[in-house]
């Protein structure tokens, strides 16, 4: 019966197809971005190297995988702790003398971890492009009306939105999270509550590379990944931060989705706009909402 | 028994020395009120034993121990907690949870809790979940003097709580003083207003230019001893 269906109903099923893929690759931009908002609503923090840390643990989830041939997911769970390891070791022996009045030391040193990353990993892995293999799950997907959905873009979302009420949590319920805000409002009357802001920031960091880890599994099984691509992702974390307003976690979503809608309405146009119709997107929110959907931080 | 010291205690802003040597005592279940006008060197003082400004090892001592060199946080968890001035409460805490975060440092139990903390200031109870900055100033300042009391402390230190305050405002939060002193805490009161200062406090001392000019009982020290050390008329000639 397929080909007596009308053609406006085909089209419109494109439409809906479209935009559900750019809804669930939102997905993969807040968990790009979520890492960087937390840095920076605690530590004023912005760190030039967050992409080029997401390809370091894509790339430490593959050694992991083909190493003792895990699955990627148990690869994961391995890497999450080790990352949270590496941010709180970076934060507190590196990052934390960069945090003052002055904000261009962060950017400095930052800028020169990057390179540092990218160069190491170039040095480790060649320039190769890679991907971590997933088996018969990459192409596996859920018949939805009129739609199919691919299992690994609807998890990465899920995991999105996981990540996000999670953070949430933490920050607004859990003691940790109590002195997380303390110490960002105040950090000499933080110490007088017992609280060492020092180890604040680089809990805060090492949660960071929790998140990184999440969001370096998917971007590593869903596409080929180089040395070379942090900056990139560094990019669309970005947008997505303040698309969504600055401080906000839900933010950071609602900037993932409008980011990855309008790359996968670019992509359906011509597939040589599909970065390009992102930025134009990015640059027309930033035009008439200059502080973003959900602006939460006060300066 | 003398429960904290300070020993010829001198602190400096880059170039510009705000304690020359100073010497207080402050015995177990004492209330103590350092006098003196605006830059006389009070809240650098409370600064230095607080753990904000880092001084030499030896130049404080609490229980015996020298404490001059900790930070802040390592003089809380010893049991010296201060209200600071201007009360610095947490703006992205509501009330409850500025008060839940004095107890940051210290795991463990004592007489005050946010039960006894709500009992102690009934209004704070109802405020709970409004966002700390959103209250009035008396109101803010029983919150960090709350939030100063959820450690437990041996010394509570008390820099300015009554400045920018209504009179009124500034009696209610001075009735809360037995109670605090019955829970067991000695208390240094740093203060601008005389009146409270020998009102609430057994002995008092009297800073002027980062010195200590006058110490005494409350009972002994008479108006004018005060005023002179306070002001510097006939201590010594100003230049």
């Amino acid at each position: 019966m397929r080909s007596t269906r009308p053609i406006s109903g085909r089209a419109s099923m494109n439409i809906i197809d479209t935009l559900v893929q750019g809804i669930l690759l939102g997905g993969l931009y807040a968990l790009f971005a979520a890492g960087l908002s937390i840095v920076f609503g605690i530590m004023r923090l912005v760190n030039l190297a967050h992409g080029d840390l997401i390809i370091f643990a894509a790339f430490a989830i593959l050694t992991i995988t083909s190493m003792f041939g895990l699955n990627p997911f148990l690869s994961a769970l391995i890497a999450a702790p080790l990352m949270f390891a590496a941010g709180w070791l970076l934060q507190y022996f590196l990052l934390n003398r960069t945090l003052g009045k002055d904000i261009l030391p962060p950017l400095l040193v930052t800028f020169g971890l990057s390179i540092i990353i990218q160069n190491g990993l170039l040095e480790g892995f060649a320039a190769d492009s890679r991907r971590v293999p997933l088996g018969s799950l990459e192409a596996a997907t859920i018949p939805l009306g009129a739609v199919n959905i691919g299992v690994m873009p609807l998890l990465t979302f899920l995991s999105a939105i996981v990540v996000i009420v999670g953070l949430n949590t933490l920050i607004y319920r859990a003691p940790i999270g109590r002195a997380f805000r303390a110490t960002s409002d105040d950090p000499v009357t933080a110490g007088l509550m017992g609280i060492r802001p020092q180890r604040i920031f680089a809990t805060a960091t090492g949660l960071a590379m929790v998140v990184v880890t999440v969001a370096a599994l998917y971007l590593g099984t869903r596409a080929n990944f180089d040395p070379s691509a942090g900056p990139s992702r560094l990019i669309y974390a970005f947008e997505a931060v303040i698309i969504g307003g600055l401080g906000s976690l839900w933010g950071t979503l609602v900037g993932g989705v409008v980011l990855g809608v309008a790359q996968t309405i670019g992509a359906t146009i011509n597939p040589e706009w599909q970065i390009l119709a992102g930025h134009i997107a990015f640059l027309a929110v930033l035009a008439f909402k200059p502080r973003g959907f959900f602006p939460r931080a006060v300066d | 028994m003398t429960l904290l010291q300070t020993h010829a205690l001198t602190a400096r802003y880059g170039d510009f020395q705000a304690l020359f040597g100073i010497d207080i005592t402050l015995e177990a279940g004492e209330t103590v009120a350092v006098i003196g006008a605006n830059g006389a060197g009070k809240t650098t003082l409370m600064r230095a034993i607080s753990g904000v400004l880092a001084s030499a090892p030896e130049q404080i001592l609490f229980e015996g121990q020298p404490i001059g060199a900790l930070a802040s946080p390592d003089i809380v968890m010893r049991g010296i907690a201060m209200v600071p001035e201007g009360r610095k409460l947490f703006p992205s805490l509501t009330v409850e949870e500025n008060l839940l975060i004095g107890a940051y440092g210290t795991k463990g139990s004592g007489a005050w809790n946010l039960a006894r903390i709500y009992d102690l200031f009934p209004i704070l109870k109802e405020r709970r979940h409004s966002p700390g900055t959103a209250l009035s100033g008396g109101q803010q300042q029983m919150v960090a003097i709350g939030r100063a009391l959820m450690s437990n402390p041996k010394v509570l230190l008390c820099d300015e709580i009554s400045l920018g305050l209504a009179p009124v405002v500034i009696k209610d939060i001075y009735a809360a003083f037995p109670q605090i002193k019955a829970s067991g805490a000695s208390i240094v009161i740093v203060e601008q207003d005389i009146g409270h200062a020998l009102k609430v406090a057994d002995r008092i001392y009297c800073m002027m230019e980062g010195r200590i000019t006058l110490s005494g009982r409350s009972s002994e020290v008479s108006r004018d001893a005060i005023h002179s050390a306070y002001f510097g008329a006939g201590v010594h000639e100003h230049h």
